[in-house]
């Protein structure tokens, strides 16, 4: 196991997790990696670790740079345990001179480590660390995606050190996004932002913002996750930028269970309905759906259509499920509406309503719901209801 | 006196705790804290707050 150059005197030094497929509840399909950064200058530096069970391969690697014990300072840009689960073994591999990290950052080990006595040096947006020809300029992009997060920009190399933001989970023996398909590579990112960092759009917008008004050059973009960004620099925080404005295509995503198919023939009729209106449908199942592929669609869906059953006065656990994960990325300026078969009760038009009011829809129809087994009006009346949303997410997109 | 909840991260000012944090004395209601103040949990600004049902 070697470290990769990344630019002279700047290595990745992280670990592959080829085998990952659920990363606490997120279907990691492609793996991922845990990404470390090794800076040589008069000091040396190394930037996060990686999950507990990696320890190995990271200072391996290192090793095949330079012996793990002239590492001078640790940077830990994000606590979370895929980066600092190894915090532990490394420091004391490394007895590093100086540990920087945001003062949350230093709260948060203490409190997942319970050990305060270490060399912690607290830095805010502004810090800067000489480190002979190069330095580190630290900014603090808090809730990007946890309190203690923030990126290193080593302004000589024109490199980001971007912790979580615009990476991906995606393994692959290649470190360089122009090595691989980007196709996949952008599949990972958009997963990555729409199930880690959607909740945190207006921070991400507010970041977007600084690094242009700084008028921060970038050439590199080091994520903790998947490759590193060289030649899709500009394309990816342009993705960025769509997605933290809330920028939607004129796509309707139809996200339905069903019982006794009543529910699923509704559904059929709302995509006949917005087919109809000639924009794309999308109609997801949430029995054989994957809920993280499915929060990439909601991401870039303007039109979201909930269909659900009533089942013991409540919805379906399939959609009460998904919707919950939904709600907390907080999904905002959606176009919806919601249907539903019932046998007495009848409660789940009302509860798809309520959830679509929480995450601030634009509801366009009241909802249908229908007892037992739509009839041709119903269903007639459900492509109405496709229609409709069809029709105002034409209208929201053209703009 | 209200209680005010952070849009970013969930955390809730309760005026009758303060925010020893920031040196804010218990009794401080959240219309009377300064502009600088920041959620002591993700550092968003008081305009990020909503009053708590």
């Amino acid at each position: 196991m070697q470290a990769v150059k990344i630019k002279e005197g700047f290595y990745w030094v992280g670990a592959i997790d080829w085998k990952v497929r659920n990363f606490h509840g997120y279907s990691t399909t492609r793996g991922t990696t845990y990404n470390s950064y090794l800076l040589l200058d008069e000091k040396i530096v190394l930037f996060d670790t990686v999950k507990h069970g990696f320890e190995e391969e990271l200072l391996t690697r290192i090793a095949t740079v330079i012996e793990p014990t002239k590492i001078d300072y640790l940077v830990v840009n994000h606590i979370e345990p895929d980066h600092a689960g190894a915090f532990l073994k490394v420091v004391s591999e490394i007895k590093p001179e100086k540990i920087f990290i945001t003062r949350n950052g230093r709260l948060g080990l203490i409190e997942h480590f319970h050990v305060k006595d270490l060399p912690f040096e607290e830095v805010k947006t502004g810090t800067e660390v000489k480190l002979g020809t190069r330095s580190i300029q630290f900014i603090e992009t808090p809730m990007i995606h946890w309190p203690d997060s923030m990126m290193s920009y080593i302004p000589e190399e024109k490199i980001l050190v971007s912790q979580d933001a615009f990476g991906a989970h995606y393994a692959t023996s290649f470190r360089f996004d122009d090595e691989v398909d980007f196709c996949e590579l952008l599949q990972e990112t958009r997963k990555y932002y729409a199930n880690i960092v959607y909740p945190y759009s207006p921070q991400v917008a507010k970041l977007l913002q600084t690094v242009k008004q700084k008028g921060l050059k970038i050439e590199l973009i080091c994520p903790d996750h998947g490759v590193v960004l060289r030649k899709h620099v500009e394309t990816i925080l342009r993705y960025y930028e769509k997605w933290s404005s809330y920028t939607c295509d004129p796509v309707m995503l139809i996200i339905y269970d069903t019982m006794w198919k009543s529910t699923e023939k509704m559904a059929y009729a709302v995509m006949e309905g917005g087919m109809q209106e000639g924009i794309e449908v999308k109609l997801r199942n949430l029995t054989v759906a994957d809920p993280t592929e499915l929060m990439a669609e909601v991401l870039e869906s303007r039109g979201l259509v909930l269909g659900s059953p009533t089942l013991n006065n409540g919805l379906l656990p399939t959609v009460s499920g998904f919707l919950t994960y939904m709600k907390g990325l907080r999904p905002r300026f959606k176009v919806g509406a919601a249907f539903g078969s019932y046998g007495w009760s009848g409660e789940s038009l009302k509860i798809l309503n309520q959830y679509l009011q929480e995450i601030q829809a634009e509801i366009v129809h009241e909802g249908i719901r229908c007892k037992y087994a739509p009839t041709p009006e119903v269903l007639a009346g459900c492509q109405e209801l496709g229609r409709m949303v069809a029709k105002r997410i034409k209208e929201t997109c053209s703009g | 006196m209200k209680k005010y909840k952070c849009n970013v991260c969930g955390y809730v000012y309760d005026p009758e705790a303060g925010d020893p944090s920031q040196g804010i004395p218990a009794g401080t209601p959240f219309e009377s804290l300064p502009d600088s103040w920041t959620c002591p949990v993700c550092g968003a600004s008081k305009e990020d707050f909503s009053p708590e049902d």
